[in-house]
């Protein structure tokens, strides 16, 4: 029960993109067809669901004061917390790799019309931002951190389909020409984020 | 210094602003920039981080693999971040609590990777230097003018000082909290960049 409350709240009321900005980039630059948004949001998710635990592991076996404590009494009161952010986005970048390779291999069209997207995906700020939030966040268990990550990149993925749903709409529409393109994105994103602040007065 | 070195630093504060054209680097750029003091910070903290990773990189360029270029450029980057984290902490402790994630999230800041591979790793360093100096600034810029609007309709203050005078609100003048929320950044974006873009008629898209 906890576990499905956690994953509401990390998909819906604290949303990545429309009450954190994370992956902005991403978002606007790749939301211009369904089938390329659909499987992006689909290797974020993936990505951020394998990369928050790993780093929840790291974080409390390895950074956190106290936590080589396992290795020797000795260690306690070592702190290696100010490496973090190296070693996060070392995980992040290593496994994206991984995730790259994998895909080549299986889809290649998939590859192919997702670019540059694909490597970009380690600098997607969702998934950092996620590794961060769950740094913050203190979770008692691995299996929390794990439905905080897939919620998260749950979220992202519901985000930028319905963005890309829209955009493909919009299309037909007579817009400004200087409008046209990011700045209406911008601009739609901000009313669909007012719609989803419905979701912030939901007490979990 | 050449002309062309100079243009290096001059045109990404306007023409060719990372934030309004090329669109990269807006996560933080919104989150941040509920009041202007933040929104500064982190303008310059940016700045320093992209100066230092283009200078770093570029004098460092000719020794880089190119298959593991994306890890080493991370290295660099993250070890810069927290530098910059630190002496957040360490000089304004009240600000670097208000950008708590954000700092962190300048490692992923689509801008600096950005620079580095489209600049950096083919450049002499002074020119680097000055293109992250450049974008930085640019960056800085529009982080400012979002941080100014939604500062001072959102809570009448600019900077933490009462700017709206105590008469406005007796007469009636209520801020405007939509201002505070994450969607009012978006679409002062989305209007910085249709402004932008009706000045600079080659940007448009047909």
């Amino acid at each position: 029960m906890e576990l499905l409350k956690l994953f509401i709240q990390s998909t819906f009321i604290d949303n990545m993109v429309f009450s954190f900005f994370f992956g902005m980039c991403s978002y606007i630059a790749v939301s211009k067809s369904v089938k390329t948004a659909n499987g992006l949001g689909l290797a974020v998710t993936f990505v951020m669901l394998m990369t928050v635990p790993l780093n929840y592991l790291l974080e409390n076996y390895v950074l956190k004061k106290g936590a080589l404590a396992w290795v020797s009494p000795e260690f306690a009161s070592v702190d290696l917390s100010f490496l973090s952010f190296i070693l996060f986005i070392a995980v992040i970048a290593a496994f994206v790799q991984l995730l790259e390779m994998v895909i080549e291999k299986f889809s290649p069209s998939l590859y192919n019309s997702l670019g540059i997207f694909l490597p970009l995906i380690a600098v997607n700020c969702a998934i950092m931002g996620g590794a961060l939030f769950m740094q913050q966040r203190n979770f008692a268990t691995v299996g929390e951190a794990a439905v905080f990550g897939f919620g998260s990149g749950f979220g992202w993925w519901i985000a930028i389909l319905v963005m890309a749903a829209i955009r493909e709409r919009l299309s037909y529409s007579n817009i400004p020409v200087g409008l046209r393109g990011p700045g209406i994105a911008f601009i739609i994103t901000g009313l669909l984020g007012m719609a989803f602040m419905i979701f912030s007065g939901f007490q979990m | 210094m050449g002309n062309k070195t100079f243009q290096s630093l001059t045109n990404p504060l306007a023409k060719n602003n990372p934030v309004l054209v090329q669109i990269l680097g807006i996560c933080s750029a919104l989150a941040v920039t509920t009041q202007l003091k933040p929104a500064l910070v982190m303008g310059l903290s940016v700045t320093a981080v992209c100066a230092f990773s283009n200078l770093v990189l570029s004098l460092l360029r000719n020794g880089i693999p190119d298959r593991i270029r994306i890890i080493v450029q991370l290295v660099v980057i993250a070890a810069l971040v927290t530098v910059v984290n630190d002496v957040l902490k360490a000089y304004v402790y009240d600000v670097s609590k208000q950008l708590s994630v954000y700092v962190g999230l300048i490692i992923t800041n689509c801008i600096i990777m950005g620079r580095v591979e489209a600049f950096a790793l083919s450049n002499k360093p002074l020119p680097s230097l000055l293109d992250g100096i450049g974008n930085g600034l640019g960056y800085g810029a529009v982080l400012v003018i979002i941080g100014f609007v939604r500062e001072l309709f959102g809570s009448g203050t600019l900077f933490g000082y009462q700017i709206i005078p105590e008469s406005f609100y007796e007469a009636g003048y209520v801020n405007n909290g939509l201002m505070l929320f994450p969607p009012s950044a978006l679409i002062i974006v989305g209007i910085i960049i249709w402004v932008h873009r009706t000045h600079n008629k080659d940007l448009q898209e047909k």
